[in-house]
């Protein structure tokens, strides 16, 4: 399909025996917010980072914005996309500031063009200015992966992809950062592809999510189209623990 | 201040400029090859079992054995450099000592290197890679700074252990804070022994606390601290060496030494005879037996003076014994012949082992000869040098008298008299020059079949010096010059435990009388 922003067709992984992907054909559209979900195991994670080279895949072909991925260095591809995971990973030497304006400097940008998007970068991650000089050992959690945020939006790039962003939060501060990088999608006009073990959150925030099972997909389509059509009982029930969670959660709370 | 220890002082500024020298030359080259091993030990696990148990192995050498194993090995790679490209290089001192403490530093930095970046949280190399940094980025940027303070722990232990063991340079010719300690080990100056050891310990301590500064600077991510941390290194292996800067004429002549009070007195008498007469010399004290006599064929000493028999045995590995007078002569034409080594003569007195025992002990087991040790010798034990066991002479003896001794201990020469007189040895071998003998009125036993061959003590000298009348019309007067009178009593001035002279003092003495 012309103009997909992410076309992966039959790729596969092997660790060894045991096949982490086998034949996953999947293309994510300009603007579209993929949630990848099931169980551990089921290979989410591994074709999240097949799409930046963090996995080299070894079958079938992953394209990103027309590109073979195999074709150009990995550290030339993974700059022109945003990439968050759970454990953000950012740098304990550097501080906030720096840690944003990372990509930035590995692509050359000017001093005056980098301090300018820092600053844009923590008020859209809705962080205070003075946090930029601070070192990360000083934040807080939820401030941490805002960062992370900024950090992988810092380069413009309009893909995003993100492995259990918020799986570390907690659940105040994982719906308000949720909600925040949604909208943050939306004005952006990003492409994001997120991997979530969480299904409410799947589907409170994506457009359209992606069910794996052992290495393969096993549905794909928006929430309510595949609660409505699909026949498989491992999709159905994860599609509807959500809801009844959401109605025990109302009968005991007695709203 | 004592006269010991003033002497001692003077002596610090050359000392400690060899040692800071060495020391550090040792450390920026194990760090420089430790790093980038370290590094790809911890990226690749196949490299990493054999480059840390190369080091390891190392560790487990005994510093002394691993410096004194670098001397054979460089002679060879100088022989063979100079008959390919007709330049050879000096095998002794510096270029040893280099190497062998090089090696000795490099576990703690790669051990320290490997561990430091192998545990960078796992979190942040996945973030340097999910940013677009290349590998190289991600080391120079992220690993490196963040193991940074674990490397430099590495580096301090590094530094401790180089300063320690570069005390140990000095056998191979190195000048280090060790010759005051192999010096005063020998002549039984504990100023000296002391002031070595503490001169080496606040030497490691000031550096360990510099680099000390600069880890905690990487720690705490202080500029201040790191910068001011490096300048105080800096500063401080530029004071020390500051006084090498004045020594920038070359020695015209270096006089060796092996390691006992005879050999120091003697080489004082040497240079001072040729500093008399105009010339600049240098000193290498404290040689082993076997440095001295190649690095003196290989022309890196140009005199030192040894005995006829060591030479006879060791060097040419006669076992015969064909008399004083003619062992003289056959040495001096093979030396000659083999080596182009010259034996400008005998200085008129022999230091020959001697088998030794307190008049009390000779007389109640009816000891004189060596034959009449061998009869009682199951019972008795033997003390001796570090080395006598291992010669020839010994196992000449051993074999001429069938002597079996119940046990045998090994001394370093002033602690074996000691043991003589405290009656933990029953029978010593000694040196017939030793002043202790007469002193003590001790018993050397006769050597009736002549098994111990003559030592007489000579002066060599270097082949490129051979044909150097000013160096030989110098010396050539101290040939014949020595009664073995005199030589005992100098030995015994260095070597007695009350108003004791420095080898120096003894050699002037020495020096007056030949002139009367």
């Amino acid at each position: 399909m012309a103009g997909a922003v992410i076309e992966l067709s039959g790729v596969g992984k092997r660790y060894g025996a045991h096949a982490a992907l086998s034949g996953v054909s999947l293309s994510v559209q300009a603007g579209e917010f993929v949630a990848l979900v099931g169980g551990s195991g089921s290979g989410k994670t591994t074709l999240l980072k097949t799409i930046n080279r963090l996995v080299a895949h070894d079958e079938g072909a992953v394209r990103v914005g027309g590109q073979d991925v195999a074709a150009v260095p990995p550290h030339v591809l993974r700059r022109g996309i945003g990439y968050v995971f759970q454990e953000v990973g950012l740098f304990p030497h550097l501080t906030v500031a720096e840690n944003i304006a990372m990509t930035p400097r590995l692509l050359g940008w000017g001093a005056e063009r980098i301090a300018a998007r820092t600053a844009e970068l923590l008020e859209l991650v809705a962080l205070p200015a003075e946090v930029g000089g601070r070192t990360p050992d000083s934040l807080s959690g939820g401030q941490r992966q805002r960062v992370g945020v900024g950090r992988a939006l810092a380069a413009e790039p309009a893909l995003l992809l993100m492995d259990e962003p918020f799986g570390a939060l907690d659940p105040l501060t994982r719906d308000q950062l949720g909600a925040d990088v949604r909208a943050l999608h939306d004005r952006l006009g990003l492409t994001t592809v997120m991997v979530t073990h969480d299904m409410a959150e799947a589907v409170l925030l994506a457009d359209r999510i992606v069910v794996l099972k052992a290495g393969r997909v096993l549905a794909d389509g928006a929430p309510a189209a595949l609660l409505a059509e699909t026949r498989d009982p491992d999709v159905r029930a994860l599609l509807e623990a959500p809801r009844r969670q959401a109605e025990r959660l109302a009968r005991r709370l007695g709203a | 201040m004592s006269p010991q220890f003033s002497e001692a002082f003077a002596l610090l500024p050359q000392y400690l400029d060899s040692h800071v020298l060495l020391s550090a030359s040792a450390l920026v080259l194990g760090v420089a090859v430790s790093l980038p091993l370290a590094v790809g030990a911890a990226r690749s696990p196949r490299l990493r079992w054999p480059v840390l148990a190369f080091a390891s192995l190392v560790q487990t050498i005994p510093s002394l054995a691993l410096l004194a194993l670098f001397y054979p090995l460089l002679l060879g790679l100088s022989a063979l450099s100079r008959s390919l490209f007709g330049h050879g290089f000096s095998a002794l001192g510096f270029l040893p000592s280099l190497l062998a403490l090089t090696l000795y530093s490099m576990l703690p930095v790669l051990r320290n290197g490997a561990a430091g970046v192998l545990g960078v949280d796992p979190a942040v190399r996945e973030a340097a890679d999910g940013v677009g940094m290349t590998s190289r980025q991600k080391l120079l940027e992220v690993e490196l700074p963040l193991a940074a303070p674990v490397i430099m722990a590495g580096v301090r232990t590094a530094a401790v252990w180089t300063i320690g063991a570069a005390t140990l340079s000095t056998p191979v010719g190195q000048t280090s804070l060790g010759n005051y300690i192999f010096a005063g080990l020998q002549t039984e100056n504990w100023v000296f022994v002391l002031f070595g050891c503490a001169a080496a310990a606040l030497l490691a301590m000031a550096a360990d606390q510099l680099l000390g500064l600069v880890e905690a600077g990487l720690r705490r991510r202080s500029r201040r601290r790191v910068l001011a941390g490096l300048a105080g290194l800096a500063v401080g292996t530029a004071l020390a060496l500051a006084p090498l800067a004045g020594l920038g004429k070359a020695a015209a002549y270096v006089v060796g030494a092996k390691n006992f009070s005879e050999q120091y007195i003697l080489a004082e008498l040497v240079a001072g005879r040729l500093e008399g007469a105009g010339a600049e010399v240098s000193r290498r004290d404290n040689l082993g037996s076997s440095i001295a006599y190649s690095a003196l064929a290989a022309s890196e000493l140009d005199v030192y003076v040894d005995y006829s028999g060591t030479l006879w045995t060791n060097v040419l590995g006669r076992t015969d014994n064909p008399g004083r007078a003619a062992v003289l002569a056959s040495l001096t034409a093979e030396l000659k012949r083999r080596d182009g080594v010259v034996v400008l003569g005998s200085l008129g007195f022999e230091n020959a082992y001697a088998f030794v025992m307190r008049p009390d002990r000779a007389q109640a087991l009816g000891v004189r000869t060596l034959d009449d040790l061998a009869r009682v010798a199951p019972q008795l034990t033997l003390g001796s040098d570090l080395e006598f066991l291992s010669r020839p002479e010994w196992k000449a003896v051993e074999t001429a008298y069938g002597l079996k001794f119940g046990r045998a201990r090994s001394y370093q020469p002033t602690f074996m008299y000691r043991a003589l007189a405290g009656g933990e040895a029953d029978v010593i071998s000694a040196f017939s020059s030793d002043g202790r003998i007469a002193a003590d009125g001790l018993v050397v036993l006769e050597d009736p079949k002549g098994a111990i061959p003559p030592y007489d003590a000579v002066i060599l000298v270097a082949p490129e010096r051979a044909g150097d009348d000013q160096l030989l019309s110098t010396l050539r007067p101290l040939v014949g010059a020595i009664p073995v009178e005199a030589m005992r009593a100098a030995n015994y001035s260095v070597d007695r435990d009350a108003e004791k002279a420095s080898p120096a003092q003894a050699a002037r003495a020495l020096g007056a009388q030949l002139r009367r």
